[in-house]
């Protein structure tokens, strides 16, 4: 919303500034969003006078003057056409700043003569267009004044409006709360009543009394459309944006943003027999002043006439019957629609227009009359022509429900103390009816403001003028303790990013959305899970998991030239288009290879074991059950099927890992192979709440431990963790650790076997083993693995 | 019996100049082997007679004594000499750079989130969360935002189908803001309520301050006793421990929220320089938050008696948050996943947020 300073004063008598004004805005809840003061820029510069002007001596067009300041007298070289003797101008003295070229005025040297200082042109000071020469001020002028006192300046305020105050997209709503603000004292609004020397020829009726509950029409002829709006009308709307039109068009662009009332003007000439205020057929056709062409349904607000509907009530004007320069009857359109239709109708046919901005915010439903009244004497004043009498529809009989006010729960909700009296008083001035009653203040909001609903809305108007700065500042009071911000699993999934950063793995946050031609690949065998509306094709639907969005990362750190990327995130999978329907995930990412070539040892492509290592550290990180998951090998199929896994426990997928299917990653353009991750959060079970926090008693055997190796050959499919297991479990008390150091096929083994070599660390609890004891142990694991999986020991 | 002082004289000069471990083996060899001078001359001793073996036996011994502590002090300093001449041939360039590692990062919305958890938590607030996809009860109607109303058209929402209902009304949305957490929250807690909800919000709109997919975190405090007092108190308390400075200039300005009544927008003071932005002080206003007291509408939609309870809220975004305390310029960048940006932006994973403990720059310096 934009409104010029003089536009303010037209219906607030106030002394204060542009800044005042600025400021008082900003704090009862106008802001401010900028103001356009060409006067703030013009410090130091004067009028002047030039005493003397004569040809340069080295140029054709260039003039020499002798300028005086009212201070002095100055040599100034000038280019200027319009410049003579006598002139008086705005003059800049060398340091002033000039407003268009942002720039210090320095002494100048043109063709060998110096010149110190210039007179100026209305682009140069930034308060017009005008650059054909010098401002020319009256012979009377005085010299020596600053120049934003001669000039006719007319700040410009833009302030954003809520959408709870309608009434302030009007210029007279602004300054009301001004004036209730204590920055001056709200003009009455005086609007010539014009009484009608005929009675309208066009009928109106209103068939739907609940979209448009007033309707009113006052028909006027013989009006000249081609009459010149006036210029304080024509600047006023050129500064707020708008460029003069029509007369006719003017003043009802003026009328909406004065009081913000909107109006429409139809050309009477052309409407057929009566006018009818009806909701539309289905199908009916409207084209509107934009001309496009619009199929109605039937809870769309049509004013028709003969030849059907002319305009889409409220929200916009239809082509046929609009005022044209040639013009002359025209039928005055002022009503009510109700909100809820146009906020429909706008929203349906995705139609924006100022009309409708407000009408489904609020406009004021007694105000109909006037704004017929107030358009009336504009288009006599400028236009000419006789009018009717007005034609009402309806009654403009609108009552607000009154709302109470205890004025202690101005204290008790916004801490803040004002008294009875101050309230009132306050209510008053922004058009409250105030009384006493038992319980409090009754009071009944004005007819302009749609938004005064409860205790609480009459509580925000109080607040609102006497200032927020006013409510003291509290601490909160301190709350029961001790008290856990984050649930345990809340807490393990910030411990579960600090670890696989800790990894070298780099956070990422990506789109909760992907591409669904990617998503594809990783449904799972789920439904897709498109938006109705996406923002772009490529984020199009929820992601089914976190690796697309991370591949694409990977993807697009490669075509920059990395040559290892490592990327997670957590964040939320989703499975279903339901609330809740998602997972929390922790997924990662590892491309290329752990360094660039080195000195000491060179880099190593990552393989799937970086990524069950990364998947085993999340679980561990989240306190889950990572040494005794189990792995299979039936992972999602888009990872490499015969290089991936799953953790998990029993039925309980606590993770997935492996390297990704060639097939996907072809599908984002990745060369390479890429290893990943994903675990799982939800599915890793919480520690138990009534679990004891004291540790198992550690148990430490004062008897040296023993390594020893054993190799064995198993068939080939034989999983290793199958003959690791066996080996822990051969002698649960002894054996204490077992690890797999080598793993080979072929070479002198058989077609489909191969060998596995582990190291066991043997632990004697009550005294140093024998060769014997120890040659018993080993016996064991070897008979134990044979049992388990027909591994036999390598001889 | 011969001179033995000057034969100790000799031996001693003899494992003296021994210029190597061989040399003065074989030095102690010559004197105190099995066919040493020494040794020879202990073996005549038996020859003698009884006195003089006593006398000679004690001079032998102190000889012997002397030499053996000559060759053993020789030794030490053949072994030092020794060590020294390998260790110098041990030297390595140290200026070499160390093997390659690599230190990860934690990403700024990870890290606020930390920090906002951090200070709320103090405040004794809990968290508190919702799911992404939300229905328009809880997103929009009990929010006091029914289906036409002007707030709700100027948030861009993104929607899906219900399987349910071809009614465009029973569509599902992506939540547009965290604060259908509040309803959440309400529907299964009883007051006092003081809860945060950090999480991802979604609008259709992309710009250099406008992502499809940002963070907000809500703030609600419910019981019977807050006001807007204790609303200003919380924020300021906020602000300045998030922004870790001393003093910060705070204002706020009536606003407009449909879920809050009255409303208010919070800004900070801040001073634009040409290249950088410093919080707390200047003649600037930064927009960084919207609040106000809950309104009566929205607790009955939470299933809360207004008369008796009452209370505030507050939405903050967590990406702007970011951006303004760690001087990041283009919202867009956060979801681009570029190693660059996420290496210099990003934190290192020992930086973990606590009042206690700090809540920046605490993890040491990035490598």
């Amino acid at each position: 919303m934009k409104f010029t300073l003089s536009w303010l004063k037209e219906h607030l008598a106030t002394e204060a500034s542009v800044d005042e004004i600025a400021e008082t805005l900003t704090r009862i809840g106008l802001e401010v969003e900028e103001v356009f003061n060409p006067a703030a820029g013009l410090a130091g510069f004067v009028t002047a006078k030039v005493d003397e002007c004569v040809m340069h001596p080295d140029s054709d067009h260039l003039h020499l003057l002798r300028v005086n300041t009212g201070k002095e007298v100055l040599q100034v070289v000038c280019g200027a056409p319009n410049v003579h003797a006598g002139t008086i101008g705005i003059f800049a003295p060398v340091g002033a700043v000039i407003p268009c070229y942002n720039e210090k005025l320095t002494v100048g040297k043109i063709r060998g003569v110096e010149s110190f200082g210039m007179l100026c042109s209305e682009k140069e000071l930034g308060i017009g267009d005008d650059h054909t020469g010098i401002i020319s001020l009256a012979a009377d002028t005085p010299v020596g004044l600053p120049a934003a006192e001669v000039l006719d300046i007319d700040p410009v305020f833009e302030i954003s409006i809520t959408p709870n105050r309608a009434e302030c997209l009007g210029v007279r709503g602004v300054a009301r709360d001004l004036a209730a603000a204590g920055l001056g004292r709200l003009k009455p609004l005086e609007v010539k009543k014009t009484a009608g020397t005929f009675k309208s020829p066009i009928n109106i009726r209103v068939e739907d009394k609940k979209a448009c509950p007033v309707y009113t029409g006052r028909y006027i002829r013989g009006v000249n459309n081609r009459a010149e709006t006036p210029k304080w009308m024509k600047d006023r709307l050129a500064a707020i944006g708008l460029h003069s039109i029509s007369p006719l068009v003017d003043i009802t662009n003026y009328i909406n943003f004065d009081l913000a009332r909107p109006l429409h003007v139809f050309d009477a000439g052309k409407l057929k027999g009566d006018l009818v205020i009806r909701m539309a057929e289905e199908g009916e056709k409207f084209v509107s002043l934009e001309g496009k062409e619009y199929s109605l349904d039937g809870q769309s607000l049509g004013i028709c006439d003969d030849d059907g509907v002319e305009c889409l009530g409220g929200v916009m004007g239809g082509i046929g019957k609009g005022c044209l320069p040639e013009t002359t009857d025209v039928l005055l359109e002022s009503a009510y629609f109700a909100p809820e239709c146009i906020a429909r109708t706008g929203r349906h046919f995705q139609i924006e227009s100022d009309s409708r901005y407000r009408y489904e915010r609020w406009v004021d439903p007694n105000s109909n009359v006037l704004g017929s009244d107030y358009a009336t004497a504009l288009i006599l004043e400028i236009c000419g022509g006789e009018a009717s009498e007005i034609v009402v529809c309806g009654e403009e009989n609108y009552r607000s429900e009154p709302v109470t006010l205890r004025p202690e729960r101005v204290k008790t909700l916004a801490g803040l103390d004002v008294s009875a009296e101050e309230i009132t008083r306050i209510l008053t001035a922004l058009g409250f009816e105030v009384s006493r009653e038992e319980n409090g203040l009754r009071a009944v909001s004005p007819t302009w403001r749609g938004d005064i609903e409860c205790e609480a809305d009459l509580v925000e108007e109080v607040v609102r003028m006497v200032g927020l700065d006013k409510i003291p500042a509290l601490s909160m009071p301190a709350d029961e303790f001790p008290k856990q911000t984050l649930t345990p699993a809340q807490r393990r999934v910030v411990t579960v990013r600090h670890e696989l950063a800790n990894r070298g793995m780099f956070e990422s946050v990506t789109w909760s959305f992907t591409d669904s031609t990617l998503a594809a690949y990783f449904r799972k065998g789920g439904q897709p899970l498109p938006l109705l509306n996406p923002i772009a094709a490529e984020l199009d639907e929820m992601r089914p998991s976190l690796l697309p969005n991370l591949l694409l990362g990977v993807k697009n750190n490669v075509v920059r030239g990395a040559d290892g990327v490592c990327l997670f995130e957590t964040g939320p999978e989703f499975y279903g288009c339901r609330p809740g329907e998602q997972k929390e995930v922790a997924a990662g990412v590892r491309y290329g290879s752990t360094a660039k070539k080195h000195w000491l040892e060179n880099g190593r492509a990552y393989d799937v074991f970086d990524a069950k290592a990364d998947a085993l550290a999340a679980i561990a990180a989240a306190n889950g059950p990572w040494d005794s998951a189990q792995v299979t090998t039936d992972a999602p199929a888009y990872y490499h099927p015969g290089r991936s896994g799953v953790l998990r426990l029993g039925k309980n997928v606590l993770a997935c890992f492996g390297e990704l299917h060639p097939a996907v990653l072809k599908a984002f353009d990745l060369k390479g192979r890429v290893v990943a991750f994903e675990v799982y959060l939800d599915n890793i079970p919480l520690p138990r709440a009534t679990a004891g926090k004291s540790k198992k008693k550690l148990a430490l055997s004062p008897f040296q431990s023993v390594d020893k190796d054993l190799a064995f050959v198993a068939a080939k499919d034989v999983p290793a963790a199958s003959i690791v297991a066996a080996a822990k479990n051969a002698d649960k008390e002894h054996i204490v650790d077992v690890r797999v150091f080598d793993v080979f096929e072929g070479g002198s083994l058989p077609e489909g076997k191969k060998s596995v070599a582990l190291g066991l660390t043997f632990q004697p609890q009550e005294k140093t083993f024998t060769d014997a004891e120890i040659d018993a142990i080993m016996k064991k694991v070897i008979a134990e693995v044979g049992k388990k999986t027909d591994a036999v020991l390598r001889s | 019996m011969e001179n033995l002082e000057d034969l100790q004289e000799q031996l001693l000069q003899g494992i003296a100049a021994a210029r190597d471990l061989k040399a003065l083996d074989e030095a102690r060899v010559a004197a105190l082997g099995k066919k040493g001078c020494i040794t020879e001359k202990m073996k005549g001793l038996g020859a003698l007679p009884t006195e003089e073996k006593i006398a000679a036996g004690k001079s032998l011994n102190l000889l012997k004594s002397a030499v053996e502590q000559a060759v053993d002090a020789r030794k030490k300093e053949l072994e030092a000499e020794e060590l020294n001449r390998r260790l110098a041939t041990e030297r390595v360039d140290v200026t070499l750079p160390v093997r390659p590692e690599t230190q990860g990062r934690i990403h700024p919305v990870s890290k606020i989130y930390e920090e906002v958890v951090a200070i709320f938590g103090e405040m004794g607030f809990e968290v508190a969360e919702g799911p992404d996809i939300e229905d328009q009860f809880h997103n929009f109607n009990a929010l006091n935002m029914p289906a036409n109303h002007p707030a709700r058209q100027m948030q861009d929402t993104f929607y899906m189908a219900n399987p349910d209902s071809a009614d465009f009304d029973d569509s599902f949305v992506v939540r547009t803001h965290t604060s259908p957490v509040q309803i959440r929250t309400m529907e299964k807690k009883r007051p006092p309520i003081r809860i945060i909800a950090p999480g991802r919000t979604y609008r259709s709109d992309y710009d250099a301050t406008h992502t499809p997919m940002f963070h907000q975190a809500e703030g609600l405090v419910i019981d019977k006793t807050t006001t807007m007092a204790h609303l200003k108190g919380c924020l300021y308390d906020f602000v300045r421990a998030f922004f870790e400075v001393d003093n910060i200039k705070v204002r706020y300005r009536p606003s407009y929220f449909p879920f809050t009544e009255p409303s208010a927008e919070m800004d900070i003071g801040c001073k634009k320089g040409k290249d950088e932005l410093k919080i707390g002080e200047g003649n600037d206003w930064l927009e960084i938050l919207g609040c106000g007291m809950v309104h009566p509408r929205v607790l009955a939609a939470g299933g809360i008696d207004p008369d008796e309870y009452q209370g505030f809220a507050f939405g903050v975004g967590l990406d702007r948050l970011a951006m303004l305390k760690y001087g990041i310029p283009d919202l867009r960048t956060f979801f681009e996943s570029d190693l660059r940006w996420l290496k210099h932006y990003g934190f290192v994973p020992l930086d973990e947020s606590s009042m206690t403990g700090g809540l920046s720059n605490n993890g040491g310096l990035a490598r």
